[in-house]
């Protein structure tokens, strides 16, 4: 399983990773959409809106299921990955960078600390 | 609940070891995919797939009433005319002509059959068998096979190639919906040009003993390994009904667009006296399929279907077509909106998504 180290992990399998302007970007892991299987739907939040940490923000569909997507900060969203909703497939085939879901402008980047490294991350993932 | 063991087929520990996702399906351990529902799809459109359906119900009817119980609970025409290696699909109907299950039958020689039932369904279709044999014909003999003999779908446009290479198969002589006995590099099996994706291929019936040989002698030949979840995506293309969804019990086959399936002009059968009622007053719900304007969230199984602000129906199954790049569903409406063309909305999870009758199957394969 692929668990790149430059980011911080939720238990419900999204990562973000946070960049020097105060914004982070937030995706699902590769074991999620291993999981998930083929991903067909994503429906994220509007631009301005507000996501709080382990908050619902969204849904994603694979031809068997459907998922509910937690936001692993809070702030407001400031960008929406339109590539990842017109293709939902990149979520599958490259889900750490061009399958990226949401960017958000961070309230509280202490909340970064709420989440885990990639190690205890891949550990979780697999034992579970 | 209690849990009772999964049945395994013949072919369940190459498919753990081949790391396939299993999960529980009508009481088996079945593979949903290999690498992907929808790479596996795409195969089978383009190429080929080879499916594991030994979970599938397989019964020998015999003897000198056998032709006669099989005409009797099936809606199709099992008359004393029909050629030994003929197949019909059809269903098998309770005396109000609900629908107990769907399958095919195929005479085998004169007073032999091979009848196939869906695994969920196999043990109710053999009871039924059982009933109207006591009742009524008793000179039958009933044998299930499900564990002496494995199935395997081949399907796709290289299909046919590929059982040709293998066996002395012939296409221009086991034509659609005909059975022969063939052997497969010495290993016998029944070869049936019959399938549930909308592709041309054959349904293979090795001996269980020999059924890891042909499944991995058809996998060197280049051909996909494919699991349930790509055959409902197929089946659902290709518009054929899925017994649990789309049809059952509470429908008949009228109103689900099987009337061809169904022979009111011949021989009375089980449920014939209902249906003829049912077609003289015309079926007052149908089944529509239907595609999403727009990709979204996908229309599933329950999804109310909305036209005009009211609730008209649900859909029985849905989901994304990848051969279509859509989302397709089927779905009962009343008669008076079984039209092509016609706007109607699927409620999913809260979201109106806008939709269109179209006409059935979505997918037909090119000649």
């Amino acid at each position: 399983m692929n668990v790149p180290g430059d980011r911080r992990y939720s238990k419900e399998h999204e990562w973000v990773v946070a960049h020097d302007d105060g914004t982070a970007t937030v995706g699902v892991s590769d074991f999620a959409q291993q999981q998930l299987g083929d991903v067909v739907f994503v429906e994220l939040p509007q631009v301005g809106a507000a996501v709080s940490q382990f908050g619902q923000m969204g849904e994603i569909e694979s031809v068997k299921a459907v998922s509910d997507l937690f936001s692993p900060v809070s702030g407001e969203v400031v960008e929406v990955n339109r590539g990842a909703v017109d293709r939902p497939e990149l979520v599958n085939s490259d889900p750490y960078d061009g399958g990226w879901l949401i960017k958000v402008r961070l309230s509280d980047a202490g909340e970064l600390d709420n989440l885990m490294s990639a190690e205890a991350y891949d550990s979780l993932t697999s034992t579970s | 609940m209690t849990s009772t063991p999964l049945k395994q087929t013949p072919l369940h520990a190459s498919h753990v070891e081949s790391g396939a996702r299993m999960v529980p399906f009508a009481g088996w351990d079945m593979p949903v995919q290999y690498a992907g529902i929808l790479s596996e799809a795409n195969a089978v459109r383009a190429a080929s797939g080879l499916f594991d359906v030994s979970h599938m119900g397989r019964f020998i009817v015999e003897g000198p009433h056998a032709r006669e119980l099989l005409n009797w609970t099936h809606t199709s025409d099992i008359s004393e005319a029909m050629p030994i290696g003929r197949a019909r699909y059809g269903l098998f109907c309770n005396e109000d002509g609900g629908i107990i299950d769907d399958g095919i039958v195929y005479r085998l020689a004169d007073d032999r059959f091979l009848a196939i039932a869906n695994a969920a369904n196999a043990a109710t279709v053999y009871a039924w068998f059982e009933q109207w044999r006591s009742r009524r014909l008793p000179a039958t003999h009933l044998r299930d096979i499900t564990r002496d003999v494995a199935m395997l779908a081949l399907q796709g446009p290289r299909a046919l190639d590929t059982i040709e290479q293998l066996s002395e198969f012939d296409r221009s002589a086991v034509r659609p919906f005909r059975i022969a006995e063939c052997t497969i590099e010495g290993r016998w099996a029944w070869v049936a040009r019959t399938g549930y994706t909308g592709e041309d291929g054959v349904e293979i019936m090795p001996r269980s003993e020999d059924a890891l040989y042909v499944w991995q002698l058809l996998l060197e030949q280049g051909v996909t390994p494919c699991g349930l979840g790509a055959r409902d995506t197929l089946r659902l293309e290709a518009g054929l009904p899925l017994h649990g969804n789309d049809i059952g019990p509470d429908t008949n086959p009228l109103e689900a667009r099987l009337a061809r399936f169904v022979a009111l002009e011949g021989e009375a059968f089980c449920g014939s006296e209902a249906l003829q009622r049912i077609a003289e007053e015309g079926p007052p719900r149908r089944l529509v399929g239907m595609r999403t304007i727009e990709r979204g969230a996908l229309p599933r199984q329950h999804s109310p279907i909305m036209a005009e602000g009211e609730r008209v129906g649900e859909v029985t199954s849905g989901g994304y077509s990848p051969t279509l790049d859509t989302n397709i569903a089927l779905g009962y409406v009343p008669a008076r909106l079984a039209a092509l063309g016609l706007r109607l909305h699927i409620e999913v999870r809260g979201k109106s998504i806008e939709a269109e009758t179209v006409a059935l199957p979505f997918y037909t394969r090119s000649a």
